[in-house]
């Protein structure tokens, strides 16, 4: 029996739980939300990632109740939700500050949800243990807010708004105040808890490497739309724009015309006295059409002599940025261009091949790069 | 050595024009009236033992057994606590609406609340006289709409005394409210609202304790005042208004009897030891929160 | 996006009418030309005039504006300097003691430390007259601005005069040079509150006056006891008109600051 793999927007049956239908968000003159339709399948785990000002956070507020769209309808479960206060809806949300009530304990944090909807203090008190026993916040259910530390808060935000077990839970930047050690191991306990749960999640983030790490899609925004949904492999390996390649991860762009040569293959004129480079495209380019060929560091490589690659060329060595596990070489080229090529320190003492100012061959090949028209 | 002026300065003036003044009520209150007979002054060397031989309780007894201290202490208490009632319940939507006022307009709000503070006291409490009268504005206003047929008598009685009251200390109710508001973090409502509050549950489970320091102090900043309050009483209330700062005052200027009016004093303190105590421990306790 | 909702507009005006409406009768019916306060007769500035040719009246303002500026003048000195010691003195001898004499004159009964003043001058042979007034209200508002200035001082960082100290400033030069300066507009507002605290206060200047020394409330006191006077509301409005003039001044003088002030940084970072 094959293993399914979870892609729910893959499958043309699939009816999904929320579904943005030309929602447009007006803050008077200003648009935060530009005619924006997307939809988002149960159980996922949705990253909406972004600068600030994108209007991510604005998104997450409308789904919450806080917001009302100016133009078009968000549907959860099929049904428009305009209209439903936020304390009707079956959404919850974990706050950025985590709003935890400063008077009320943790378990009194964890229990409000649960305490307006029904009366059964046995049922209250069951679901409270189960939530503190899934945040291992056991020992701390007596303690107010202000002593506890930073990452027992964030669990006890998540507790409290995983108690009703809403349809949807909104995560607002979950792990902004966490220090880098503790939010990559709370990363994990994020998805581990979406997964124990079931519960879809929808994030909002503008730290690109917790978007990639915890969800299940992302989506790129910018200016109140949508660049792009994809995967987190595929927002990498496939980004459908500059912006999106640009903002994701470390990348090259190189500017030039593409000229069709064969089957999904093209050649790219970058400078007027070099050879053209080569790359493969399924996205069709006519003859002429301005490009960027986006290559990302680590799919170039570095040599001493011209090698035998579909595209090499020659630089000089201007930077050497050493970060450990991995050294980039900023190399610049005749015009100017600097590409970077990223090189995984495999050995602990090892020969520096290459130093500053040293003259070099750049080279990667014709599937490494993605073209790109805009 | 510079520091030992710097501290010494302060320290003998308070010494010498606040607790010293303290120790003289307290041992006139102890006195006869004989004894009291100005200038007095208890002194050293009459000795120790001489000092404590004299003192003796008989003022303190003639304040309970005279009706007119015992009624005048619990009607201070009554009508700074009615007072007290009226007050939050006029400055807590006043704070409230404040906190809740566009960013811009604030500064001009607060300082429209704090702005009579700088206006004389008495001159705020006078205002109220030509309002209250019989033939003042509130009843000329009152018969011209039709609501009385005859003119309301409410200057010199309780009920002007607790207008007074509430008109000169509301700023001191408003400001720490508005300030605790000031403070809540408003995802904090929205998380209540999310969790499935309708907006009066939120106010009343998340608004109201988390202002609750705001409002306990409010209420103990116009409490302890109002206790010992002389000008309000003596200008808007009756002959039937009985505050003890307005006993305390007569006893002294009309009946030139120091030992007793020293005797008051000393029991008006103690009663406000209590609130003060528990005003300071309230503010202790927010200050510890915050730290 | 923050709206106010109706029944806040709804507090918010009739609160400030509470407020204010008192007052403004007051300014209003000082311009009536009849006796008779609540009857309007005209508009008239007669009051006005009785009032400034009352000598017994100019003679209280006299006396009362020289109490307040020297009182709140020694006061702003020895409430500067106990809150300097409040925040900065570290532990020495009677403490709480001493904190707890600059926190009790707030809440203190003003019939209380009244009475005990006046008790202790006579005890000690001292006539009463400006003299025992200034010593009165200097003692209750030194405490005030000793507040004021203590709270700014909790919130100044300490490590500017530990530089001036570092840079070889002695420690009244780092005071005079560096703090100073810096918690000046607490000192102002600490002045300012003790001048007003002095200006306005009738019950502790009754006891500790004598005959020689009448103060303004003193005399607006025996004058309205007897009920509503015009030229008590000319005098008001006279105050209270003040007060609006000194407000607006300082608001507008602190506005422009602020204002100043960030142009200053926008310039600064527009050239960085």
């Amino acid at each position: 029996m094959a293993e399914t793999v979870f892609a729910p927007w893959d499958d043309p049956n699939e009816k999904p739980l929320i579904r943005f239908r030309n929602v447009t968000k007006r803050f008077g003159d200003f648009i935060a939300i530009d005619d924006l339709t997307l939809d988002i399948f149960e159980r996922e785990f949705f990253a909406l990632l972004g600068p600030s000002g994108c209007g991510k956070t604005t998104m997450m507020r409308m789904l919450a109740g806080f917001e009302n769209p100016t133009d078009g309808s968000i549907e959860l479960a099929g049904q428009d939700i305009a209209g439903v206060p936020a304390n009707k809806r079956a959404v919850n949300m974990m706050f950025q500050s985590y709003a935890l009530f400063p008077h009320l304990s943790v378990w009194d944090n964890i229990a409000f949800g649960l305490r307006r909807e029904s009366n059964d203090k046995a049922a209250i008190a069951a679901r409270v243990e189960e939530m503190l026993k899934l945040t291992r916040l056991e020992k701390f259910a007596r303690r107010k807010p202000h002593q506890i530390s930073g990452g027992q808060r964030q669990r006890v935000a998540l507790a409290r708004s995983l108690a009703k077990a809403p349809k949807l839970l909104l995560l607002d930047e979950p792990l902004g105040a966490l220090d880098a050690k503790l939010r990559e191991a709370t990363q994990f306990e994020l998805m581990d808890i979406q997964e124990k749960t079931g519960t879809t999640f929808v994030i909002v983030t503008h730290d690109q490497e917790e978007a990639m790490t915890v969800a299940s899609r992302v989506a790129v925004m910018d200016e109140g739309r949508v660049m792009q949904v994809a995967t987190p492999e595929r927002i990498y390996e496939a980004p459908n724009s500059v912006y999106v390649a640009d903002f994701i991860g470390d990348v090259n762009i190189l500017h030039g015309a593409a000229k069709p040569v064969g089957q999904d293959m093209y050649e790219v004129g970058w400078a007027a006295d070099h050879t053209p480079v080569q790359a493969s495209s399924s996205r069709p380019f006519s003859d002429g059409q301005p490009c960027h060929l986006a290559i990302r560091p680590e799919k170039v490589s570095i040599h001493r002599d011209r090698p035998a690659a579909d595209n090499a060329v020659r630089g000089k060595i201007l930077d050497i940025a050493y970060l450990g596990n991995l050294s980039t070489y900023h190399v610049e080229l005749p015009t100017g261009d600097i590409i970077k090529a990223q090189v995984a320190n495999t050995r602990r003492i090892s020969r520096r091949d290459f130093t500053w100012e040293d003259p070099v061959w750049v080279s990667w090949t014709k599937t490494a790069g993605v073209l790109l028209a805009e | 050595m510079r520091r030992a002026v710097l501290i010494a300065v302060p320290y003998v003036w308070l010494l010498a024009l606040f607790l010293i003044p303290f120790a003289v009520v307290f041992k006139i209150s102890l006195s006869d009236i004989a004894l009291a007979i100005p200038p007095y002054m208890p002194t050293a060397k009459d000795g120790i033992w001489n000092m404590l031989s004299q003192l003796d309780f008989e003022n303190f007894i003639f304040l309970t057994e005279d009706d007119l201290y015992w009624k005048a202490y619990v009607s201070s208490l009554q009508i700074a606590l009615i007072s007290t009632l009226f007050a939050l319940l006029v400055g807590y939507p006043m704070a409230y609406a404040m906190a809740r006022a566009p960013e811009q307009w604030r500064p001009t709000l607060l300082m429209l609340v704090i702005l009579p503070f700088w206006t004389s006291f008495l001159i705020r409490v006078y205002a109220w006289v030509g309002i209250l009268s019989g033939e003042g504005f509130l009843n000329q206003f009152l018969l011209w709409i039709g609501v009385v047929d005859s003119p309301l008598t409410i200057l010199n009685t309780n009920t002007a005394v607790y207008i007074g009251i509430v008109y000169t200390y509301l700023p001191f109710m408003i400001l720490p409210i508005y300030s605790a508001l000031d403070r809540l973090d408003g995802s904090l409502i929205e998380a209540a609202e999310d969790l499935g509050c309708s907006r009066i549950k939120a106010f009343w489970l998340v608004t109201i304790p988390l202002s609750r320091n705001g409002i306990i102090a409010g209420c103990f900043l116009v409490f302890i005042p109002a206790l010992g309050e002389f000008v309000i009483p003596s200008l808007l209330g009756g002959s039937g208004t009985l505050m003890i700062g307005k006993v305390l005052f007569e006893e002294f200027f009309s009946n030139r009897d120091w030992p007793v009016a020293s005797a008051v004093a000393v029991i008006l303190l103690l009663i406000l030891i209590i609130p003060i105590v528990l005003f300071q421990r309230n503010e202790q306790k927010q200050v510890e929160a915050e730290g | 996006m923050n709206r106010l909702s109706s029944f806040n507009v709804v507090s918010l005006t009739l609160g400030f009418v509470f407020l204010y409406v008192p007052m403004l009768i007051l300014v209003i019916y000082s311009f009536n030309a009849s006796k008779l306060v609540t009857v309007w007769a005209g508009f008239s500035t007669k009051w006005y005039g009785e009032l400034l040719s009352n000598e017994a009246f100019l003679v209280a303002a006299w006396v009362t504006l020289r109490v307040a500026v020297i009182s709140s003048s020694i006061a702003t000195v020895l409430g500067t300097m106990a809150a300097y010691v409040l925040v900065r003195g570290g532990r020495f001898f009677g403490r709480t003691l001493f904190s707890g004499m600059i926190y009790a004159p707030l809440v203190m009964p003003e019939v209380i430390t009244g009475l005990s003043l006046l008790l202790l001058f006579i005890g000690i042979g001292l006539d009463r007259g400006v003299l025992t007034i200034v010593l009165a209200h200097t003692t209750f508002s030194m405490c005030f601005v000793s507040v004021v200035v203590s709270s700014r001082l909790v919130t100044f960082d300490r490590s500017l005069e530990e530089a001036a100290l570092d840079l070889g400033a002695s420690p009244w030069d780092a005071f005079r040079l560096v703090t100073l300066p810096i918690i000046a507009p607490a000192v102002i507002s600490g002045w300012l509150l003790a001048f007003t605290l002095s200006l306005d206060d009738l019950v502790i200047a009754s006891f500790t006056s004598g005959p020689s020394a009448t103060t303004l409330p003193m005399k607006i006191w025996s004058s309205v006891r007897l009920g509503v006077s015009p030229e008590i509301n000319a005098l008001s409005t006279i105050l209270i008109g003040l007060v609006a003039v000194g407000v607006i001044v300082a608001s507008l003088a602190s506005k422009h600051a602020a204002v100043r002030a960030k142009r200053d940084e926008q310039a600064a970072a527009r050239a960085a």
